[in-house]
C-alpha cells in the first residue's frame, strides 16, 4: 500500500509460538489456530486454548473477513514513528471464525461505518508485513 | 454468603498534583505520601507492620516492597507489589483488610507516588502479546483504547460527543472547589472540551487525563484498633474484583464490562444499594470510563448514561455527588496514585472534613478503579459508620 518504508515502524516481536501466524503472513494469507478438542478459532497464538484449555491446537488458514467493530482516527499517534502517517484508522475486527484482533484499517475517514464488512490485505509500510484490513470487495 | 470483609482507613496522605516534579525520585515521593498518611493516623513509623506498593517505581523495577521498606526504614511482617494498573488502589486497600484479617500485621500502609520530569517520558514497556500485535498496526497507548471503546459506545447507543464531555465538563466544575487541583482556576464549558484538538477520533483532549507528578498513601487497620485512631474511622464495608481481559481487542461487548460484576458484589457485601451511596468516587481517566460506570453500576440502563448525565447534577450539592475532588480529570493523574485519589476523596467525605465541597450528611461512598482498558476492575463500599 504505502511508497514510504520507515525502519524506525516498529516491526512485529515475533515468537516461537507465533511464528507461523508470521509465516502465513509472508506467504499471503491470514493463519488461526483452531483447537482441537472444541473447534474454536484462537486468536492471540498461544499453545493453550483459552475456552477447553486443551493443549494442542492447529493452525488453519483462515478467511481474512470480517467485520468492523470500533474504530479510531489517530491525530496524535502513540509511537513517535507513527506520527507522520497521521491521521490514520486502527480498528477491532471480528474475524469470520469467531476472535477479534486491533488491525490498521484502510478505509477513508468518512467511508468508516459500524460492522462493515471488511477484508485483509497484506500491508508493507513498515519493513515488516501486516496484516491491514480494507473494505470487502463486492462479490457477484 | 461469604464472610465479611472488615477494616478501617485510619490514615490518608496526599501530595499536591504538580506538573513536573523537578528534582525528585518516586522512592523520595513515596516517602512522602507515607509520612503525610502515619502523621494524619497519629501513628509513627515504627507502627506500620504491613506494605503495599505499586510497580512502576521509576528508580526501582524489581524487589519494589524489599526496596522501599529499606528506604522508609522499616520491616514489615507483610508486603507485596499489587499490579492492578488504576484499580490498583482500591485493590490495596481490601487486600491490606485481608491480610489484617488473616493475621499477618495489624497496621498497613498502601502507597503509590510517580515523578514526573520534563522531557522524560516516562513510559510502560509493551511486551507481548500488545506489542507483537497492537503496536506495529500504529496502535500504542491508552488514548487509541479508550476512543475504540468510547466509539463502540456511540455506535451501539447513539451516544454523542455532548454526552461524554459532560462528564469532563462536571470534573472540571469540581475542580474550582479544590485548590490541590491541577485544574483549578480553570474551568471550561461543554463548549471548550468539544473545541479541543481531537487527540484519537472520538477522544478529544480535554476528555483525557493530565499526567502529573504526586503521590498518597492510605493507612489501614482493623476496625478494633481504628477506634483508638486519631480521627473517625472510615469503615470498608464491601469490596468487588474482577478482571477480563488485557488487550482492548480482547475486551467483552460493551455492555458486559467487568465492573458489571464489581461494583453489585461490592454494593452487595456492604448490604445497601446505590441508590444509598452519597458519593460516586469513579475512575475517570477518560470520560468513557465513567459513562460505562454510571452503567455498571445501574444508576441507569446500559446505554442511556448520556440521558442520566444530561438529567442529573454532580457537584457536592447535586442529586448525585460525583468526585468532588474534580477526579483525575480535574484533579491531574499522577500515574497510579491517581486510582488512589478516589479513595483519599471518601474518606475526606466521610470524616466530614471536606470543606466548602462537603457533602452534607454523607455515609457511604462507592469508590472504583480501573486498570489497563476497562480490564483489571475494582469496587468498594466505604462508610463513616460500622
Ligand atoms: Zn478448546
Amino acid at each position: 500500500m504505502s511508497q514510504h518504508p520507515n525502519i524506525s515502524l516498529p516491526s512485529p516481536t515475533i515468537t516461537p509460538v507465533s511464528q507461523p501466524f508470521w509465516e502465513g503472513i509472508q506467504a499471503g494469507h491470514l493463519s488461526l489456530q483452531q483447537c482441537d478438542r472444541c473447534e474454536q478459532w484462537v486468536f492471540y497464538p498461544r499453545e493453550h486454548c483459552p475456552h477447553c484449555f486443551h493443549d494442542s491446537l492447529t493452525w488453519k488458514k483462515a478467511s481474512g473477513r470480517g467485520r468492523l467493530k470500533t474504530w479510531s482516527v489517530i491525530h496524535r499517534a502513540g509511537h513517535p514513528a507513527w506520527q507522520e502517517h497521521t491521521p490514520y484508522v486502527v480498528g477491532v475486527v471480528v474475524l469470520e471464525e469467531g476472535p477479534s484482533l486491533l488491525t490498521h484499517v484502510l478505509v477513508d475517514e468518512t467511508d468508516l461505518t459500524y460492522n462493515m464488512k471488511v477484508e485483509m490485505e497484506i500491508s508493507e509500510i513498515g519493513p515488516h508485513p501486516l496484516p491491514f484490513f480494507k473494505k470487502q470487495e463486492e462479490t457477484i | 454468603m461469604a464472610s465479611q470483609i472488615q477494616g478501617a482507613i485510619t490514615g490518608i496522605g496526599e501530595l499536591k498534583p504538580v506538573r513536573y516534579s523537578e528534582g525528585k525520585t518516586t522512592l523520595s515521593l513515596i516517602a512522602e505520601s507515607v509520612r503525610l498518611a502515619i502523621q494524619d493516623a497519629g501513628i509513627s513509623k515504627e507502627d506500620i507492620d504491613g506494605l503495599l506498593v505499586g510497580p512502576q517505581v521509576g528508580e526501582t523495577p524489581q524487589h519494589v516492597p524489599a526496596t522501599v521498606s529499606e528506604y522508609l526504614g522499616i520491616d514489615p511482617t507483610m508486603s507485596n507489589t499489587v499490579d492492578l494498573g488504576g484499580a490498583t488502589g482500591p485493590g490495596m486497600i481490601w487486600r491490606a483488610a485481608a491480610a489484617i484479617q488473616a493475621g499477618m500485621c495489624e497496621t498497613v500502609v498502601c502507597v503509590l507516588a510517580n515523578k514526573n520530569e520534563k522531557g522524560e517520558t516516562l513510559r510502560s514497556p509493551n511486551r507481548n502479546p500488545i506489542r507483537e500485535f497492537d503496536v506495529p498496526f500504529g496502535a500504542s497507548g491508552a488514548n487509541t483504547s479508550y476512543a475504540l471503546l468510547k466509539r463502540q459506545h456511540m455506535e451501539e447507543h447513539g451516544s454523542t460527543q455532548e454526552d461524554f464531555a459532560r462528564i469532563a465538563y462536571w470534573a472540571r466544575k469540581n475542580a474550582q472547589l479544590n485548590p490541590d487541583a491541577i485544574f483549578y482556576n480553570k474551568p471550561v464549558e461543554v463548549e471548550g472540551i468539544l473545541a479541543s484538538p481531537m487527540i484519537a477520533d472520538p477522544l478529544h483532549l480535554l476528555e483525557i487525563v493530565m499526567p502529573v507528578a504526586g503521590g498518597a498513601a492510605v493507612v489501614v487497620t482493623s476496625a478494633e484498633k481504628a477506634a483508638e485512631g486519631k480521627h473517625k474511622p472510615v469503615y470498608l464495608k464491601g469490596a468487588g474484583e474482577k478482571i477480563t481481559h488485557r488487550a482492548v481487542s480482547q475486551a467483552p461487548s460493551i455492555d458486559a464490562l467487568p465492573f458489571n460484576y464489581s461494583i453489585p458484589r461490592a454494593l452487595e457485601q456492604a448490604r445497601t444499594n446505590v441508590e444509598d451511596i452519597d458519593l460516586f468516587s469513579l475512575y475517570d481517566c477518560y470520560t468513557s470510563v465513567v459513562a460505562t460506570t454510571l452503567e455498571s453500576a445501574g444508576l441507569c440502563k446500559p446505554g442511556e448514561f448520556g440521558e442520566f448525565v444530561k438529567n442529573h447534577s454532580f457537584g457536592h450539592d447535586g442529586d448525585y455527588p460525583l468526585n468532588t475532588h474534580g477526579g483525575q480529570l480535574g484533579f491531574g493523574q499522577a500515574d497510579l496514585a491517581g486510582g488512589m485519589s478516589h479513595v483519599v476523596e471518601a474518606v475526606h467525605q466521610l470524616r466530614g472534613e471536606a470543606g466548602n465541597r462537603q457533602i452534607p450528611n454523607a455515609k457511604k461512598a462507592l469508590v472504583t478503579g480501573n486498570g489497563a482498558t476497562l480490564s483489571e476492575t475494582t469496587a468498594l463500599v466505604l462508610g463513616g459508620e460500622q
